[in-house]
């Protein structure tokens, strides 16, 4: 009994002093505090049709926690809000579930479907039976080749080579030699198109690094170790944003002047086009390709309208430097670019 | 029966050689080396040192030796108390998504309370020391597999770290603390850097040499060592001669959850923004480490030393790589065979040393 008793006022005096300690310790800048002042200016997503309340469905092959299909989903939530939309979402990084999940999506007689066909082979089954069940589907981000010949009615993304195209031909206009693209993911299709794009219009030297994605000290070390082993190299290009933060700290302690460029925004990259330690940002606006693929859907339903003529609705690329960083800053912010 | 036998058969005589009998034995220097976990790791390190010395050119610049220390340090961290939890007989398959686990909850704190830096840290520390106090005490109530009970706190992890930080920040990955009160002193202490001449030296790698020194003293000059190898050995045994096996086990874990702070705060205060999918499959890093060092799949032996080698040789590994410029389409192959070369040879020259001694 005792030692329960002691082990008892244990816990509360810990929980006590983490208590006291955050009372104590507020801290008078950033913070929730600073959040919450910017978010009182924002709008809040309200109907503006009063069509009836169509379930939407999205399937993507985003892993765990991935921040660019956050916002994908932050435009498609905000589409379904104004379009009187129920929106729902999944999403597996493994082809054969992310079809599994669109087959129940299926079951559950959905009335619209947007897919990404990141594995295009594995997701034509699925998408065909989507069809035949009379779902109308829309195709966003990858897929841009076989979305037509799945019958799908428009498809809304990048085309990653020629992304990586812009990527070459900025390098080349800021008069860079010798670049690195740095894969996060190695056997990632899309990522290979990129540094392939880049490859082929950079009139200089492209190099490739793989590095771990899901392990951030690993990413600054061999950025760190390529930068040393090769002082030539006067630009590196990360192909996600939260890597372009990282490849700075990188540059940095190798002591290196090499520029840092990305693919994709964050909140961290706009702030670091504005104070100059990123080159520039080569952005595809993951908000537009959710928002608008629930936009062309309802379209469809509502009008029976269809965008693009079967060729893909292109997003990106667009290249983002200091002088549009200022206004960008507050809207990546708030997890819309 | 032969060994109660032996004496009748064969009177004894006079020792020939005093040394022969291995009880009156005066080990010298070079042996009691030779007995030691980490021997094989320290020959297969050199020999990786060698190997990338001479294969890449830029890996014995100063600079480019700091940045393999700083790679290893990251692994090595966590590698010292998953090497001591094998030596205590067990796994830890959370300690990789752990690591994000205390960064997150040290940033959301901290945000979400618009509090000073500091209390984030505080909370994180009491709450990832409870992850760990949660393995062990699951794994001696229940008498469970550690593998089992610390994969189930593995996907447990991996679903808090996604579920909350998109229910309490609204996206996958924190917001920048950057900007808050007592950032700066933080990262002073998790992830600052000092420059000797034109080298960085990382604070992980005093952190890290700081664990490898405490953890060190810990198995070989206390009590609790005793223990640790004690349960790692054979756990009833240990209960039986009065072992605190229980308390033992828990100890470790919380060991590793405190390894697991650290690493998590540094990751927090060097990048000050989290990915909350971030650290799965690192966990296996730190197994590996401790692997390749000496440290025994089934428990009982290994060293605090030899981990901290193998995190060495990992970082070598990775890095050099990268320095020899090799196609980078085999990058993984590479790395698999280097790790796989350093144990064999680990195990050559300890299976090499036991015959000797």
């Amino acid at each position: 009994m005792a030692r329960v008793r002691r082990r008892g006022r244990v816990v509360s005096v810990v929980l006590a002093a983490t208590l006291g300690a955050s009372l104590a310790g507020c801290s008078s800048t950033g913070g929730l505090r600073a959040e919450k002042e910017r978010a009182a200016q924002a709008a809040g997503g309200k109907a503006a049709v009063n069509t009836p309340r169509w379930t939407f469905a999205m399937v993507t092959h985003s892993g765990d926690g991935d921040t660019f299909w956050d916002i994908v989903q932050n435009g498609a939530q905000q589409a379904a809000d104004k379009d009187n939309i129920n929106f729902v979402y999944a999403h597996d990084k493994e082809a054969g579930r992310q079809s599994q999940l669109v087959q129940t999506y299926i079951d559950q007689k959905v009335d619209g479907l947007i897919v990404s066909l990141a594995k295009p082979k594995a997701m034509k089954d699925v998408v065909l039976k989507a069809q035949k069940a009379g779902i109308p589907v829309i195709t966003v981000n990858s897929g841009a080749a076989e979305s037509k010949e799945f019958g799908a009615l428009s498809h809304i993304g990048q085309d990653e080579t020629v992304a990586g195209e812009a990527v070459g031909e900025q390098l080349n206009e800021r008069g860079r030699k010798k670049a690195l693209c740095v894969l996060h993911e190695q056997g990632n299709v899309g990522h290979e198109q990129r540094c392939d794009g880049a490859e082929k219009t950079f009139k200089g030297d492209l190099q490739r690094l793989y590095v771990e994605g899901t392990n951030m000290p690993d990413v600054q070390s061999s950025i760190e170790s390529k930068l040393q082993s090769d002082r030539g190299i006067d630009a590196v290009v990360t192909l996600g944003a939260p890597f372009a933060a990282t490849a700075v700290k990188a540059r940095d302690q190798a002591g290196s002047d090499a520029e840092i460029d990305t693919f994709d925004l964050n909140a961290q990259v706009a702030d670091g086009l504005k104070d100059g330690s990123l080159g520039f940002a080569v952005d595809q606006q993951p908000y537009l390709q959710g928002y608008e693929a629930v936009d062309l859907l309802w379209l469809y339903r509502y009008n029976a309208d269809v965008l693009g003529g079967g060729k893909p609705v292109l997003t990106g690329p667009q290249v983002i430097t200091k002088k549009d960083a200022a206004a960008l800053q507050e809207y990546t912010k708030r997890g819309t670019r | 029966m032969s060994t109660t036998d032996a004496p009748l058969l064969q009177p004894a005589g006079p020792p020939a050689e005093g040394t022969d009998d291995e009880r009156l034995l005066h080990r010298s220097l070079v042996r009691r080396l030779m007995s030691r976990p980490e021997l094989g790791s320290v020959v297969g390190a050199v020999a990786v040192f060698i190997f990338f010395a001479i294969a890449a050119e830029p890996f014995l610049r100063a600079s480019s030796l700091s940045t393999v220390l700083y790679a290893s340090s990251t692994i090595g961290i966590m590698a010292v108390p998953v090497a001591l939890l094998m030596i205590g007989g067990e796994f830890d398959l959370s300690a990789g998504v752990m690591v994000v686990s205390s960064a997150l909850i040290s940033s959301m704190v901290s945000y979400q309370m618009t509090a000073d830096n500091w209390v984030g840290v505080g909370v994180s520390l009491v709450v990832t020391l409870a992850f760990g106090v949660f393995n062990g005490m699951l794994l001696t109530r229940t008498k469970l597999p550690s593998f089992i009970i610390t994969l189930g706190t593995f996907f447990m992890l991996t679903g808090l770290n996604l579920g909350f930080t998109k229910l309490i920040s609204g996206t996958v990955s924190t917001k920048s603390i950057a900007d808050m009160e007592g950032f700066e002193s933080a990262r002073a202490v998790f992830a600052s850097h000092v420059t000797v001449g034109n080298v960085d030296i990382q604070i992980t790698i005093l952190w890290w040499i700081a664990m490898v020194a405490v953890a060190t003293w810990i198995l070989l000059r206390t009590r609790v060592g005793n223990w640790i190898f004690a349960v790692g050995g054979n756990a009833d045994a240990a209960r039986a001669v009065g072992v605190p096996v229980t308390k033992t086990k828990i100890g470790l874990y919380m060991g590793v959850a405190f390894a697991a702070w650290v690493s998590g705060q540094h990751l927090l205060f060097s990048y000050d923004q989290i990915q909350s999918g971030d650290g799965v499959g690192n966990e296996f890093l730190y197994i590996i480490a401790a692997a390749v060092g000496g440290c025994l799949m089934t428990g009982g032996f290994g060293s605090a030393i030899g981990a901290a080698v193998g995190a060495f040789i990992f970082g070598m590994t990775s890095k050099g790589i990268v320095y020899a410029q090799w196609n980078p389409d085999w990058y993984k192959f590479f790395l698999g065979a280097m790790l796989l070369l350093a144990t064999l040879l680990n195990a050559w020259v300890r299976k090499r040393a036991e015959d000797r001694s």
